[in-house]
């Protein structure tokens, strides 16, 4: 199976790989996937709280090209938009814009859960009530 | 020398033809075209001639008796053969087969035909090292067994079964011992006289002859063996496997087992040397583990884990530029990782992880520097983007962690 040339650019150039302090009240961590399924992603992002704007966002990914290059395209969508835009980020998005095959698209939906996760662990730790989130098919 | 790439480490799947080989099959394509059944004039003579003195080459490469030759299309047909063949022929003397979970897929799944069939078969499991254990597969013998499938080396760790004191196993009970030595077969000595082997798979591709041709041995003497045929036709290989013989073919795995007959030692030994020197080198990398026995092993084939790295994501790293495998799933359509890993006792995380390399015949020291160095690079950069990397330093026990299983 050839990869599509984002998949590799994400792959070879990731952007965003690291680890923000999740002790702060502002940074909200999404932990995804299993090691035996053979993904996991981590996927955080920082909020300035005066603006409520997704000032910085972190990855790290346990898994295969395109479920590195998912995480690594979230973590650059997510920057500059407000934690309700960034809920409306949908997986379909993530495998048209990298192109991915049908056996990938699990990667996405990955990504996508690991971004809800992400905020809802921000809600809760600002008092906010978690959201409830429809179940995709992996 | 320049290093030319990329590199091929996938000897397993597949050995690139010796150009020896393909010369001598040159001549059996046009100028020598003839049906080796076509018994009345001389384009069939010469046809004949020419898979007889490959039948006599692939025989004295394994110690047989060229008569205990049958061409086939390959290793999986052989082993298709080989079981189906002894469940219809030994019917009346019962319908009970032992074989191993870690056996190829070409065994398994006509295994699994069987049992369709009425059949009963014991799927052996195998120790942490990939070898069965003896005790078990005595125990596992009835007054219904009629044959005991064992591999020889494994494809996927290259690990070896004690051969010679499972056959002694099947002659104490008077049972067939058919053995898959499709990666065997031309890498070490194979002898079927000294290894009590009643049947035996092997295929041209895996050691540097052609693809499409393989071969099964069917032991005539002590004791005199018969396979049902699977495919009905014009009788040819006596009456066990009838279609036009692929003659081209046949003169390729004739000429691929003489070479390997003159050079596999030498061959075993060199790459051995390398196989050791790049699994040193990778062993060098923390939370690094190597998948069955080392000590009852192919020479050329090595099985590592790197533990927190993916192996899809980690070839992607370097497959433009070398080519291996992975026992990860995502190299497959489905999501299950490798089933010999996990017979191991591999955790899923491992089995994920894991690469096969296999060296051959065309294998170079240079490719092996390039692909140590590519290799480690990978490992570490991804184990820098990996969270379960990071919780492994940071002491944190995965186990202790719910994962969300999708």
């Amino acid at each position: 199976m050839a990869y599509s040339d984002k998949v590799i650019d994400h792959y070879s150039n990731p952007k965003n790989v690291g680890t923000l302090d999740k002790g702060k009240k502002n940074v909200g961590t999404g932990l995804v996937g299993a090691p035996e399924c053979g993904d996991v992603m981590r996927l955080q992002i920082e909020v300035d709280e005066a603006t409520g704007v997704i000032a910085d966002a972190k990855f790290k990914t346990f898994g295969c090209g395109s479920a590195i290059a998912s995480s690594s395209l979230a973590t650059e969508w997510l920057k500059g938009k407000t934690v309700d835009q960034a809920l409306a980020i949908d997986n379909m998005d993530i495998v048209e814009e990298l192109n991915l095959p049908p056996v990938k698209i699990h990667c996405s939906v990955l990504a996508e859960d690991a971004i809800k996760a992400a905020i809802n662990d921000y809600r809760v730790k600002n008092g906010m009530p978690e959201l409830e989130l429809e179940e995709k098919k992996h | 020398m320049e290093l030319k790439l990329p590199i091929y480490l996938d000897n397993n799947a597949t050995t690139p033809m010796d150009p020896r080989v393909l010369e001598a099959m040159l001549p059996y394509f046009v100028e020598k075209f003839g049906n080796a059944a076509s018994r009345n004039h001389s384009f069939g003579w010469v046809a004949e001639e020419a898979v007889d003195y490959a039948r006599e080459q692939v025989a004295k490469l394994i110690n047989a008796d060229p008569k205990e030759i049958i061409f086939t299309s390959g290793a999986t047909e052989s082993d298709n053969l080989a079981l189906k063949g002894v469940f219809e022929m030994y019917a009346s003397k019962g319908n009970h087969i032992i074989t191993a979970t870690t056996e190829h897929k070409a065994v398994l799944d006509t295994c699994k035909h069987i049992e369709k069939l009425g059949g009963q078969v014991t799927y052996l499991d195998v120790n942490p090292e990939g070898l069965i254990d003896l005790k078990e597969l005595e125990n596992a013998i009835t007054d219904k067994t009629i044959l005991i499938a064992i591999m020889y080396g494994n494809n996927e760790i290259g690990v070896i079964q004690p051969v010679r004191e499972i056959s002694a196993i099947a002659r104490k009970h008077g049972v067939l011992f058919f053995t898959d030595a499709t990666q065997a077969v031309g890498k070490i000595p194979v002898d079927v006289q000294a290894d009590g082997i009643d049947l035996m798979a092997f295929s041209g591709h895996k050691m540097y002859g052609p693809k499409g041709v393989g071969a099964l041995y069917v032991r005539r003497k002590n004791p005199r063996v018969k396979v049902t045929a699977q495919m009905d036709g014009g009788g040819h290989e006596r009456g066990m496997r009838s279609g036009t013989m692929n003659v081209p073919g046949i003169v390729g795995l004739g000429k691929a087992c003489e070479i390997c007959m003159n050079e596999m030692e030498s061959e075993a030994a060199r790459l051995s040397v390398m196989r050791d020197r790049l699994e040193n080198a990778l062993m060098e990398l923390e939370e690094a583990y190597v998948n069955g026995s080392k000590e009852h092993r192919l020479p050329h084939v090595s099985n590592i884990s790197f533990k927190y790295v993916e192996g899809e994501g980690l070839m992607m790293g370097f497959n433009k530029n070398i080519a291996l495998s992975s026992g990860s799933a995502c190299t497959s359509a489905s999501l299950e990782p490798s089933y010999v890993l996990k017979a191991l006792g591999l955790g899923d995380d491992l089995a994920h992880s894991s690469l096969r390399f296999g060296l051959g015949r065309f294998t170079t020291d240079e490719q092996i520097d390039y692909t140590i160095n590519a290799i480690k690079d990978t490992v570490l950069k991804l184990r820098e983007m990996s969270p379960l990397w990071e919780m492994f330093k940071e002491g944190i026990d995965l186990n202790t962690i719910e994962w969300a299983h999708h």
